[in-house]
């Protein structure tokens, strides 16, 4: 799950992770008074949207007076954000955020994440603050320092001093720079997250360490025991039919196609898309329906793929395992129904029960074309789409 | 002979008494496994689906003689369970559960240091060896008895292989799902080391998918020793960018974890890619002789 670069900040704060004073404001008149109140003679004004390259796509703009702050706001609400990572179609900012300016002396780079090959915590420092990651990772990997984060001894003072050093912190900031990993390092580990990336982490002319910017993603597994994060989620950062999936545990992602896709495991169902871009054409969703999935799930899972009008025919693919092929072809059925269903659909079951399923598909009498195995659905649904 | 699990593997279920450990315990019972029992936290001296309950791990060890746990505990509890069982000193603990939070995992990996227990998942369909032990959520009927070992990251994509392999004449020796959690147990390498030492393992299908760095290290492991034909397929090739598939952190190892960077790979340490998931049976029947 992720949340705004405001909402980070406050998280980040209560760990005694530096930020700047700001505030966030959902119209001029409150941005006017946040900035009254943050005080001093600079601000910036910064879309909240889920995405980076905001600075690139307009939305930070830095402000010299309280008419400026409200001006900028003005124009910043209701505008239409592209950034490279929001997609072509952009997202509507609906909330900026006021910060209090500084004087940045310099820009650097660090962030938390799990290192899947350790199996640990690393936390990483770059002296590449402002840049992607991901570019000085490609073309400067030894601009970049990456300490390993034991579990039971947390980040050590040493090891927050090992990466300041590395990156290039000038000596009478290191402590600060060292409490500042240790809180996020903190931070990462009590909250949850998969990742939390200072970009930039700045070094200000007065020798303060300080997080510009925020983000902040959480561990779905773990928001159970994160109440205070969930009320952070805004669905209207999220794809509606992503939200609806969520609802019935369902992992949903829309994709661009025509084939809409319905499998069980994120394997198999990453697989499914495979094999239907091997066949020449492209698929409309990613849609996991797990294990212990019931007849509910199955059913609101193909609601969702049906709500797609871009969606020319659909492809069941299931492998039973938790799974069992009848309730999958119950739950088929049912959505059919409800639907009232327009678009071909093929449908391959193999695993547990598959005979059960099988005979409940073809005695629904409802158009289904079945398929024998994972090539052969393909082919069939891949015809399907091209109408012959 | 076999990997991990054998006819001769004792087994209890931890978490036997809720509906998801009772329908896969019967289900292995069924398949012939030897199940000896089940823990449920005051559940102890009770019997369920047949099979005596016990209130903690050490107990069904003395009672039981097991040495292999398999987990159905709810995901906040699910951590806990392992500990219980690594701290009882069981061979191998198979973790079903998904949806674990990957703080615990850290903290799970770390005590497991040092220890001689094995873990394999969480998030796993668990490990079979056809014919003789079955521990986990796959179907039995579409495994056979055979040579070939079946590696992978995911659940029923593992079917799938194990299906196809069934469908091309070629039976199993050990499949082994290894979970597809960010922090897990056991990696390829230690199962391919494992494969490597079985003489009843002719050839090996891996499946990886998108994101980490597991399979270049396999890749790389593969290279140096490994001596049998490994046929592969990678998940997730045609995932947008951008787009995660349910995977982080695939920065940390600079340009890997595409799925290009992996088929390069293991291409370039011997093994046959199949491109299409469809066809991993097919591509390593013809690297047999």
């Amino acid at each position: 799950m992720n949340i705004h670069e405001y909402q980070a900040k406050e998280v980040l704060r209560r760990y005694g992770v530096a930020t700047l004073k700001g505030s966030v404001a959902h119209s001029p008149d409150e941005a006017v008074a946040a900035a009254k109140q943050i005080g001093g003679s600079v601000w910036v004004v910064k879309a909240q949207i889920h995405a980076g390259g905001r600075g690139k796509g307009g939305g930070v703009k830095i402000a010299k007076s309280i008419d400026e702050v409200e001006q900028l706001t003005k124009n910043m609400i209701g505008m239409t954000l592209i950034t490279h990572q929001t997609g072509p179609e952009g997202k509507e900012v609906q909330k900026v955020y006021i910060e209090q300016g500084c004087n940045i002396a310099k820009e650097y780079y660090v962030a938390a994440l799990v290192d899947r090959a350790t199996g640990r915590v690393t936390v990483m420092a770059s002296s590449e603050g402002g840049v992607e990651i991901e570019e000085v990772a490609e073309k400067h990997p030894e601009k970049i320092k990456k300490v390993d984060v034991d579990p039971t001894v947390g980040l050590g003072a040493w090891q927050a001093r090992e990466l300041a050093f590395a990156i290039g912190i000038p000596s009478e900031s290191i402590n600060k720079a060292s409490q500042f990993f240790q809180g996020l390092y903190k931070a990462f580990v009590e909250k949850d997250c998969s990742i939390a990336e200072i970009n930039p982490l700045v070094l200000t002319k007065e020798g303060d360490i300080i997080a510009l910017d925020a983000k902040m993603n959480f561990d779905s597994n773990a928001l159970y025991r994160q109440k205070d994060i969930v009320e952070y989620r805004d669905l209207t950062e999220e794809e509606p039919t992503e939200i609806e999936a969520s609802k019935y545990d369902l992992a949903f992602i829309k994709l661009d196609g025509t084939i809409g896709c319905l499998v069980n495991g994120a394997g198999l169902a990453m697989a499914t898309l495979d094999i239907i871009k091997l066949n020449g054409e492209t698929p409309a969703n990613f849609l996991d329906v797990g294990g212990g999935a019931n007849k509910e799930k199955v059913t609101a899972a193909f609601k969702i793929i049906l709500k797609d009008p871009k969606v020319k025919a659909i492809l069941v693919n299931i492998f039973g395992g938790i799974m069992k092929c009848d309730i999958i072809a119950e739950g088929v059925i049912a959505a059919s129904k409800e639907v009232g269903l327009k678009v071909p659909l093929v449908v391959r079951l193999e695993g547990t029960n598959v005979e059960m399923g099988k005979k409940i598909l073809k005695d629904s009498g409802l158009n289904i074309t079945p398929a024998d195995d994972l090539a052969d659905a393909a082919q069939k649904v891949v015809k399907a789409v091209r109408g012959h | 002979m076999a990997i991990l699990i054998d006819k001769n593997t004792r087994v209890i279920c931890q978490g036997l008494t809720g509906s998801q450990g009772s329908f896969h315990s019967e289900q292995c019972l069924a398949y012939g496994t030897k199940m000896v029992g089940g823990v449920t936290p005051g559940k102890g001296g009770t019997k369920h689906i047949g099979l005596p309950v016990f209130n903690t791990v050490k107990d069904a060890k003395k009672e039981t003689g097991c040495n292999v746990s398999m987990i159905f505990v709810p995901p906040p509890f699910a951590a806990d369970s392992i500990l219980e069982a690594v701290d009882a000193d069981l061979d191998l603990v198979i973790c079903i559960t998904e949806g674990i939070p990957v703080q615990d995992m850290i903290k799970v990996k770390k005590y497991m240091q040092g220890r001689r227990t094995r873990l394999i998942g969480p998030n796993c369909p668990g490990v079979i060896t056809p014919g003789q032990c079955k521990i986990g959520i796959m179907p039995g009927a579409i495994h056979k008895p055979g040579h070939i070992g079946v590696l992978s990251r995911s659940g029923t994509l593992t079917y799938e292989a194990v299906h196809q392999l069934t469908q091309v004449g070629l039976g199993q020796s050990t499949c082994v799902g290894i979970g597809g959690d960010p922090v897990n147990g056991t990696n390829f390498i230690d199962i391919l080391k494992l494969y490597n030492a079985d003489p009843e393992t002719e050839g090996v299908v891996m499946i990886g998918e998108i994101g980490g760095s597991a399979e270049e290290e396999a890749a790389a492991y593969i290279k140096k020793e490994f001596k049998k034909p490994v046929a592969v397929f990678i998940a997730g090739a045609s995932a947008p960018k951008g787009k995660r598939m349910g995977h982080a952190g695939a920065i940390i190892s600079g340009g890997k974890g595409t799925a290009e960077a992996k088929f390069e790979a293991l291409e370039a340490a011997g093994c046959k890619i199949s491109r299409s998931p469809a066809e991993m049976g097919k591509t390593l029947k013809s690297m047999l002789k």
